[in-house]
């Protein structure tokens, strides 16, 4: 995990490798020795809850801000030293629509081919355009447009450079659900086409999409991997239970020693525990009950998280 | 694709980046400039009501002023020194008063600007040949209202005597003040506001265009974005100085063309050397507005900032005061503002049609304030969020 490694040829499969990653505000540390690897090509899911420092690593990653302490290389270059660099072949996709709302779709675009240098700017922004099926938009002014068209031109705008690494700062958030899949669906073709993408978001389906996934709360990087191994590193013992009174039962079941989380899904309850025994004698009484139809399950993403949260609340707050 | 995706091959490295990025900053402010119909209305508009309420407004030579008359004596002496007062029409004579206590309360409490006395015995004294004072009270708190019209009095009652043909010489008057401003008075201060106001109107304007700039990028949230590209702080700042001076330099050809047409003021000297001048001060205000918005958090503090540098600009640059006539501390305060050099360049090429060998020194002095300004808001310039 040094940083050496980066700069060998055999790495170059590599396009984030950093380690030890720290950041604080005003004395309050927002990231904790947060360590990750991404691979090229390779759509990275990072999860996790308001504040838990997801977009302050992403700025570190593209040099917008600068780690307090640790290192690391984004696309080879170093992220302290290099960060001129880097800008030119990230494209950084901010939380905020952070494109110029008086200029119109065709001037924004323009605005940034200009700035990267691209040889022909109109004719890249009138392909984007074309690409991004925003035909009859184009003058438009920017903040006028739908929630779902300004993402789509922010994506639009951060792919224009070409770049080998896109960084998207929660860039599905209050969109509909249909925008949503043909954002995804954008992402895998750009992922398809060898570009490396980072991706932070709150929704356990679009995890789902994602090649491997990074869960960060308060800080600290708690899990990482592709879906099933963080799912099967959880240890968590679950329960799918249906039945009759189920509200009832939830509100019996939460709390009780060894029962560490009870969450309803419809018509169904899901009762997780860390230890299995303990979970076992929890329910054990339940159990018996006729009405109710208790079935080992495999936990869900979101089960996982909610229990990974948790915990470290536990140990960091 | 995957050779083209190769970090190491920096495909982008074109040659003239800088003036590329420059440019697609330029570029941007302008389109911005245009969309903004409020601030493209104000360019034109502000400047043509600033010079013609100030430049109508401001006069340094007022007239009718209101002025108290205490009568000791009723004669015809005193009579026609008054109607002589009157007749230059910078006293207008609004009280008549009976006693001391109540001309010195009108003076204090403002409503008059003078007070004239003419003592009791003053005609008998006159015609014996004494040299009576004839009290002139002026409320000096404003010394430009009272000045031009203090200086008309020792003529104009010089007149009055002479015109009443009392004893067999012109008595001489005990005041010994000159009216400087009879030949022309009314038009001298206009020949001097209105240049002046050229300074000061490009000064208010510029630096508020720029003093916003980055502040408004920084609040709407785009600067994120923008530092996120491949761009440097020289390349934002030209970028978003450029398109103001072209402004810049459309206002002050309105406002010289209004000076000339409406004010009649002359341009005795060349105007190529007065556009290159006043290009160069443009872009000195451009520069230090946009050093205030690299040092501010926020759009009001650059307000705030801007005002703060109008103020003195305004107050000792020699706009309202005469410059030699300040303390050598405020002169030195004087010397680092820009209105101060080009109050000096516009005048001179303008009134006296002073050459650029003249104006050598004030030019140097703008060039280095601007580059002084540059090199602050390069160096304050953040290139992270931290």
């Amino acid at each position: 995990m040094s940083t050496e490694a980066a700069a060998d040829p055999i790495a170059s499969d590599i396009a984030i490798e950093v380690s030890g990653l720290s950041k604080s505000f005003n004395g309050r540390e927002v990231v904790h020795d947060l360590s990750m690897r991404v691979r090229r090509g390779s759509i990275y899911g990072f999860l996790g809850p308001n504040g838990s420092g997801k977009t302050t690593t992403i700025r570190m990653l593209c040099g917008l801000l600068t780690p307090d302490s640790g290192e690391g290389t984004c696309l080879g270059f170093d992220i302290r030293r290099e960060a001129r660099k880097i800008k030119r072949l990230v494209g950084y996709m901010t939380q905020r629509f952070s494109l110029y709302q008086d200029l119109s779709v065709r001037e924004n675009l323009e605005f940034v081919a200009r700035l990267y240098g691209l040889r022909d700017p109109r004719g890249a922004a009138r392909d984007m355009i074309n690409r991004l099926g925003l035909n009859g938009r184009e003058a438009q002014l920017a903040g006028e447009l739908s929630g779902g068209w300004k993402q789509r031109l922010a994506l639009g705008a951060c792919t224009l450079p070409n770049p080998q690494l896109l960084l998207l700062d929660e860039p599905t958030a209050g969109v509909d659900p249909k925008a949503r899949r043909d954002f995804w669906n954008e992402i895998h073709a750009l992922a398809a086409e060898g570009l490396t993408v980072l991706v932070s978001t709150h929704y356990m389906d679009e995890a789902e999409r994602c090649h491997e996934i990074a869960y960060i709360a308060y800080g600290h990087l708690l899990t990482h991997g592709t879906v099933d191994q963080v799912i099967a590193g959880s240890k968590l013992t679950t329960y799918t239970v249906s039945g009759e009174a189920l509200n009832g039962l939830a509100a019996e079941l939460t709390g009780k020693p060894g029962i560490d989380m009870v969450a309803p899904f419809g018509v169904s309850l899901h009762v997780c525990g860390r230890d299995q025994a303990a979970l076992e004698a929890a329910i054990a009484s339940y159990k018996a009950d006729r009405r109710l139809t208790w079935r080992r399950s495999e936990p869900s993403l979101e089960d996982v998280f909610i229990d990974l949260m948790n915990s470290s609340k536990d140990n960091f707050q | 694709m995957n050779a083209a995706r190769d970090p190491r091959i920096a495909a982008r490295d074109r040659p003239f980046g800088f003036w590329r990025r420059t440019y697609a900053m330029l570029v941007k402010e302008f389109l911005q400039l245009l969309r903004d119909r409020v601030s493209f209305g104000m360019i034109i508009f502000m400047p043509v009501m600033q010079l013609l309420l100030f430049g109508y407004a401001i006069n340094t030579t007022p007239r009718h002023l209101p002025t108290a008359v205490l009568l000791q004596e009723d004669t015809d002496l005193g009579r026609s020194i008054l109607k002589a007062l009157e007749n230059t029409a910078y006293f207008r004579f609004t009280h008549e008063v009976r006693d001391v206590e109540q001309f010195d309360a009108l003076l204090m409490s403002g409503q008059v600007l003078f007070g004239i006395e003419i003592p009791r015995g003053f005609e008998r004294a006159v015609r014996r040949g004494e040299r009576p004072a004839l009290l002139v009270a002026a409320d000096a708190t404003d010394p430009v209202a009272a000045g031009s019209a203090l200086s008309a009095l020792g003529q104009i009652a010089q007149t009055a005597l002479m015109h009443d043909r009392v004893g067999g010489e012109p008595a001489i008057p005990p005041f010994e003040i000159r009216a400087h401003a009879r030949y022309n008075p009314a038009a001298s201060s206009r020949l001097n506001i209105v240049p002046g106001l050229v300074g000061t109107i490009l000064t208010m304007t510029m630096l508020i265009f720029t003093a916003l700039s980055v502040t408004r990028e920084i609040e709407r949230g785009t600067m994120e974005n923008l530092l996120s590209m491949p761009i440097t702080p020289v390349e934002v700042m030209l970028g978003k100085i450029l398109p103001y001076v072209l402004v810049g330099f459309i206002q002050a050809t309105l406002i010289v063309s209004i000076g000339v047409l409406l004010f009649g003021v002359p341009i005795l000297g060349s105007l190529i050397m007065l556009a290159l001048l006043s290009t160069l001060f443009i872009t000195t205000n451009l520069a230090i507005g946009y050093t205030f918005s690299t040092l501010v958090q926020n759009q009001l503090q650059a307000m705030q900032a801007s005002m703060m540098f109008f103020l003195p600009s305004i107050l000792l640059s020699g706009f309202m005061f005469p410059f030699a006539g300040m303390p050598k501390w405020a002169q030195y305060i004087g010397e680092c503002l820009p209105l101060t050099h080009y109050l000096r360049i516009v005048r001179s090429i303008m009134l006296k049609g002073a050459s650029l060998e003249n104006l050598r020194y004030d030019a140097i002095a703008l060039v280095v304030l601007m580059l002084v300004a540059m090199t602050i808001a390069v160096t304050r310039f953040r290139r992270t969020l931290d």
